[in-house]
């Protein structure tokens, strides 16, 4: 399947992946209107330590340990390969957070675990922080 | 601290309803203009800082920011201009000389801009280049004086050649003065084009031997990098004698640019400034320059063809017709428009003449002296399009030498700042953390799309006039008409006015 891949000899840590990830998935249609003035919840994260930075998200494993360890059936993996969170059925009680062995699933606005679904459910159709990023860091692509 | 006599020259301007104080600008400004007030929520911007390079404008995600000239102005006047002025504000302030970027920025002539291209109509047929096959492929290098053949079988020896898919070139920048990203955007643009770049003076990084059939090596007063390798590595060899934007003067790359990589490629000590010479101390006349070429041409063993790299100057035909005499293959000539990565500024703005005339001038002197077989006449120095390209070969060049405008392809928005080594689109500096920012995958592929999108236009342009190679178009002079110039500026385009 395709994934997000990070090659971090070109991410500038400017963190527009985080920014135009909160966007498209605010279902809005400006990013002034989603952003502006609020705390954002996305679900790609610059690790950043000064010199190195890179843009983490889910990287929807074969074998998803977040999937195997939700308590409320809201984690599942699709036909399609993707990790997908029913935010209905979320309890919030983060057992997902602690199992990712990447820290690629946080918490969202509202309690509910949030995590990067590839924009396959959101307006955009593709991932948004690749389409965004200035300097091709992020790419998505298959690879074997 | 004294005063400071200079108001900013630009403005941020951020529109506060757009802002969404994401802070991309302020992790994105080598010159620290951007902040972020946590406690009110707000970015702050220092506009003294800010050089207009554009970094912070484009990478806005919700277009927020705008840089405009401020209007804080001093009283006007014709005479003493704001310029004039501020530059005596800081030569007072500092006691050094004026330091600049780039190509020269004042209002000069543009003589492409004077000159109008033909096209046929009614008499002769247009072609189009989309459905008949058109030759922009042009070969570079001596050419023997006669054609001799046995039987069916041609004779006579040919010197080497470079051969071209295009007539354009990506002139000399050296790994220095530029990023080792922005070399190798040029380098893999180059190879994949069927055209050729150009080391500059600051020898050629190990790394980039393997684009060498695409290379042209440089050597300069300096001698920097300069080794029996490195002359090998190329597909020819470059004598830089002089630089459109500096003429008569060399180069200096200060010691904080010279990390490991450069230092290396430079044979030079880590730290220390990169001076190269006005003159090369071994030439002091044409006989001197011979001896260098031919020196050039035995180490190489005669198989790479030897440029001779002239800045346009007074007597530049005179200077054309020694070099054609010099054994070199190729003259290269730098118009006074020409760009640098750091140059004195009233030399820059100051020295020098249009590469129009002196193009011009010595394609008719080399033809009235029956050696302008013995060159390639290659011209550069503000070449801004596709146009201007077929209005250089109807003028008598070979092929053009583009810099300026490649690095505005790889992103460079001419804020004219390289001198500082602060580039923020990761061009004109060696800092690892703006180098980054310039990914060679994106930056081939913008050049290539450049370039493409001439021999396009070279194509279509060629095509109007009824003329289907470059070969046909070269010195064709009939082709050009000028609009609102005087008589001798004629006389020395060798074109007739419009309407004639």
């Amino acid at each position: 399947m395709k994934r997000v891949f990070v090659d971090e000899q070109w991410c500038l840590g400017c963190h527009l992946c985080e920014y135009n990830c909160a966007y498209a998935n605010s279902g809005a249609d400006s990013m002034v209107k989603a952003l502006k003035d609020r705390q954002i919840f996305p679900r790609v994260r610059v690790e950043d330590t000064g010199k190195i930075t890179f843009a983490l998200s889910c990287r929807h494993c074969s074998d998803p340990i977040c999937v195997k360890g939700c308590i409320s059936g809201a984690l599942s993996k699709g036909t399609d390969g993707a990790v997908r969170i029913d935010r209905d059925k979320c309890v919030g009680c983060f057992t997902c957070i602690l199992l990712c062995p990447y820290g690629a699933v946080m918490a969202g606005e509202g309690g509910a675990a949030i995590k990067c679904e590839l924009c396959l459910e959101n307006a955009c159709g593709a991932p948004a922080c690749v389409a965004g990023c200035p300097n091709r860091a992020l790419v998505y692509e298959e690879r074997g | 601290m004294g005063i400071d006599f200079i108001y900013p020259e630009f403005e941020v301007k951020r529109d506060r309803e757009r802002c969404i104080a994401c802070r991309v600008c302020e992790r994105q400004c080598a010159n620290c203009v951007h902040s972020y007030d946590e406690e009110s929520g707000l970015m702050l911007s220092d506009e003294s800082q800010c050089v207009d390079c554009h970094r912070c404008v484009s990478l806005c995600p919700t277009r927020a920011l705008k840089i405009v000239k401020s209007d804080c102005a001093l009283r006007e006047n014709a005479n003493w201009t704001t310029d004039a002025i501020n530059e005596i504000y800081k030569q007072a302030s500092s006691g050094g000389v004026l330091l600049s970027s780039m190509g020269n920025p004042k209002p000069m002539p543009v003589y492409w801009d004077r000159i109008l291209i033909n096209a046929s109509q009614v008499t002769n047929p247009s072609i189009d280049p989309l459905r008949e096959p058109m030759e922009t492929r042009v070969f570079l290098g001596k050419k023997p004086d006669r054609i001799k053949r046995e039987g069916d079988e041609l004779c006579c020896e040919l010197t080497p050649q470079l051969e071209l898919s295009m007539p354009v070139m990506f002139s000399a920048m050296s790994y220095g003065s530029i990023s080792y990203n922005a070399h190798k955007s040029l380098a893999i643009a180059a190879s994949k084009l069927g055209i050729l770049y150009n080391t500059g003076e600051g020898g050629l990084h190990e790394d980039f031997y393997a684009y060498g059939a695409n290379t042209i090596v440089q050597v300069a007063s300096g001698r920097f990098g300069v080794h029996e390798k490195y002359l090998e590595a190329g597909a020819a060899v470059e004598i830089k004698m002089g630089q459109g934007a500096k003429p008569g003067i060399g180069g200096h790359l200060p010691g904080t640019k010279i990390g490991s990589d450069i230092s290396r490629t430079r044979m030079i000590p880590e730290g220390s400034d990169a001076i190269s010479p006005a003159p090369h101390h071994d030439i002091y006349s044409i006989e001197d320059l011979r001896q260098l070429v031919y020196s050039i041409k035995e180490t190489t063993g005669y198989r790479k063809p030897v440029i001779v790299k002239v800045a346009a100057v007074h007597n530049i035909a005179a200077i054309a017709s020694g070099i054609a005499r010099s054994g070199a293959d190729i003259i290269a000539i730098d118009g006074f428009r020409g760009g640098t990565g750091a140059a004195p500024t009233r030399i820059r703005d100051n020295v020098g003449i249009p590469i129009e005339l002196a193009l011009a001038s010595v394609d008719t002197r080399l033809r009235e002296e029956g050696i302008r077989n013995n060159v390639s006449l290659v011209v550069g120095g503000s070449i801004h399009s596709s146009a201007d390209v077929i209005k250089a070969i109807a003028l008598g060049a070979d092929a053009c030498y583009i810099a300026t405008a490649a690095l505005l392809a790889l992103g460079c928005h001419l804020c004219r700042t390289c001198q500082t080594g602060n580039c923020n689109w990761g061009i004109a500096t060696q800092r690892p953390e703006l180098v980054k920012r310039l990914n060679p995958d994106i930056g081939s592929e913008r050049l290539i799309n450049l370039m493409t999108a001439w021999n396009h236009e070279i194509k279509e342009l060629m095509g109007g006039m009824g003329i289907n190679s470059i070969e046909a178009l070269r010195g064709n002079r009939l082709m050009l008409r000028g609009v609102g110039l005087n008589g001798k500026e004629l006389e020395i385009l060798g074109i007739s006015h419009a309407g004639e």
